[in-house]
């Protein structure tokens, strides 16, 4: 097969649409139909399609992960890791990452116009990330990639690389699962409930049929995303960058106003975040992170779901991440083990929380750099 | 390729080609990815510093972070050919339990330690009344991760009171490896050994 350098499949902020007769099958038994998926490539993809690296994204994520943001202006979240002599080397891999299912950046969601031309609202049936991961894998099909070299995600990112290794395995040939788990425990459903109850209790939500009324749920997004944002960070973290410091003042007003630096801090992270999220979007991808659970949708235990795995595997957790925590990475690699998978597995001390992931935490990165040596050095890229 | 530690190109040497190996305390992974070129083997390790886990995934290999004491009982039975345990044991919470979980993994176990029988160490505690600091131990007391220090006489003793069959015996005396047992516990820094399952499964 020859790679034509100007074929329009490849490259920056592309979409793909799958009409009638392609429609993807929704774990909740739906077709759902039609399916547009929007995605970016970086590098190129060689001619036998056999340097491919797959990103997924996690849950406010998106495609635009070493590219301006077409909203914010920002690098790509994942700018850091990724471009050309980066550790995920674009030089010599072809990079793909998909928007997920559900979102509103480009990929079929709520925001998506349905089949009588209305938005989907909350008619879009509930997805899975079996169902994100399925997209992809007609993303991949499309681009003419049979198997990729690697998977690699954080955070909802890296649940469906365990779905990839779960339901794809011989699409695989590495993975890396960054703080993550294997399904999401009952202090993760409950923190992601809040943030929709939020979302609800707002009165412009309407039952989810707010995009033609000219005014968005903004206030309960922004406090979903407030709630979120303190569970991606940790106290030590909160504690070092905001302290009991005052927000512009000398001294506390008395009042309700942001008097603290972690308020303000806090209200910015609301309030930026609905520029560039739908708070239907927010409440279909929390619900399909809830709904994750590898062994509880197929009623096997997790060293049997993932036994045809012949993927290399890098479980990486961080010390300060308490949304998931070690004992969650622990407990697929136990899995991994017992299932004679090869893998591989690091804690990282980092202050930063969840989020570790997306910043400059150089131990992850000697972590990361030697996982794509290998993969590199194994493939002969 | 650097050349190999003398007391793993022992242990490599032990090891036949194609086996799973186990090796825990792998630091960096010299000795699994020596196995791995040069042997066609199935390496696997752990290893407790997140810099040794690090350089090991940069070789290729797969090594999971984690200690001896608490993450051999995550392993089925008999699922390594050989588990490997060089200069180690002596650190360990539990020495004795961490040979049972090693012998119930793997069909054969190399274990390898200082031996604190040695004359060096026994002149510092007999002459001096001082611990012994030595190439083969090479820390004071108060900073060694050395809990569990044995001499060689002792270790076979565990073998014998536990009913470990002991396959093989080397003792590395100047950094030549022997196995004349005449002495050893005296004049030998280090002792390796191969002891072979309980109970075998072919």
């Amino acid at each position: 097969m020859m790679i034509n350098p100007h074929d329009d499949r490849y490259g920056l902020n592309r979409t793909v649409a799958f009409g009638p007769d392609q429609p993807l099958e929704l774990d909740c038994g739906v077709r759902l139909s039609p399916l547009t998926i929007a995605y970016e490539t970086y590098g190129t993809l060689n001619s036998d399609a056999s340097n491919a690296v797959l990103i997924c994204h996690a849950l406010t994520g998106d495609h635009y992960v070493a590219s301006k943001h077409p909203i914010t202006g920002k690098a790509g979240w994942w700018d850091r890791m990724v471009g050309p002599g980066k550790i995920i080397d674009t030089s010599k891999l072809c990079v793909i990452c998909a928007n997920v299912l559900g979102s509103c950046m480009g990929t079929t969601g709520p925001t998506s116009l349905a089949p009588d031309g209305r938005a989907w609202a909350l008619r879009l049936p509930v997805i899975t990330i079996r169902d994100m991961v399925k997209a992809q894998a007609m993303l991949l099909d499309y681009l003419g990639v049979n198997s990729v070299l690697a998977v690699i995600g954080g955070s909802m990112g890296g649940m469906q690389v365990l779905e990839w290794a779960a339901t794809y395995p011989e699409r695989i040939k590495n993975a890396a699962v960054i703080a993550s788990a294997a399904r999401h425990s009952a202090q993760n459903i409950a923190f992601h409930e809040v943030g929709r109850q939020a979302i609800m209790a707002d009165p412009n939500w309407r039952g989810g049929a707010y995009y033609e009324t000219g005014s968005a749920p903004l206030a309960g997004l922004a406090v979903a995303r407030m709630a979120a944002h303190i569970t991606y960070l940790s106290e030590a973290g909160l504690t070092e960058k905001f302290g009991r410091r005052l927000q512009n003042r000398d001294a506390v007003s008395f009042g309700f106003d942001a008097d603290f630096q972690v308020e303000s801090y806090l209200r910015h992270q609301g309030l930026s975040f609905v520029e560039r999220f739908d708070a239907n979007s927010y409440l279909y991808i929390t619900r399909a992170m809830d709904y994750f659970d590898i062994t509880g949708s197929r009623g096997m235990k997790l060293a049997e779901v993932l036994r045809s795995v012949r993927a290399r595997f890098c479980v990486v957790s961080f010390t300060s991440d308490w949304l998931y925590p070690t004992l969650e990475s622990r407990h697929i690699v136990h899995a991994l083990t017992a299932a004679g998978a090869p893998v591989s597995f690091v804690e990282i001390d980092s202050p930063f929380g969840h989020d570790s992931f997306l910043l400059d935490v150089p131990a992850f990165d000697d972590v990361m750099r030697g996982f794509m040596t290998s993969v590199l050095r194994e493939a002969g890229v | 390729m650097k050349q190999l530690r003398p007391d793993l190109a022992i242990i490599a040497n032990a090891i036949t080609s194609g086996s799973r190996v186990l090796d825990i305390g792998c630091g960096d992974g010299a000795l699994l990815e020596h196995l791995a070129s040069h042997k066609n083997v199935d390496a696997r390790g752990i290893e407790i510093s997140r810099e040794g886990v690090s350089a090991a995934v940069a070789r290729g290999l797969s090594v999971i972070q984690g200690n001896a004491d608490t993450d051999l009982a995550d392993y089925p039975t008999a699922s390594f050919d050989v588990v490997v345990l060089s200069q180690t044991l002596q650190a360990t919470q539990r020495p004795d339990a961490v040979l049972r979980e090693m012998l119930r993994i793997g069909k054969r176990v190399i274990v390898s330690f200082p031996n604190f029988g040695h004359w060096r160490a026994r002149l510092s505690v007999a002459i001096h009344g001082r611990m012994p600091v030595t190439a083969a131990m090479p820390v004071e007391w108060y900073e060694t991760a050395n809990i569990h220090l044995c001499t060689i006489a002792d270790f076979e003793a565990l073998c014998g009171l536990r009913q470990y069959q002991i396959a093989k015996a080397i003792y590395l005396i100047g950094g030549q490896p022997s196995q004349r047992r005449f002495m050893a516990n005296v004049l030998a820094e280090q002792g390796l050994f191969v002891l072979s399952a309980l109970v075998s499964d072919s």
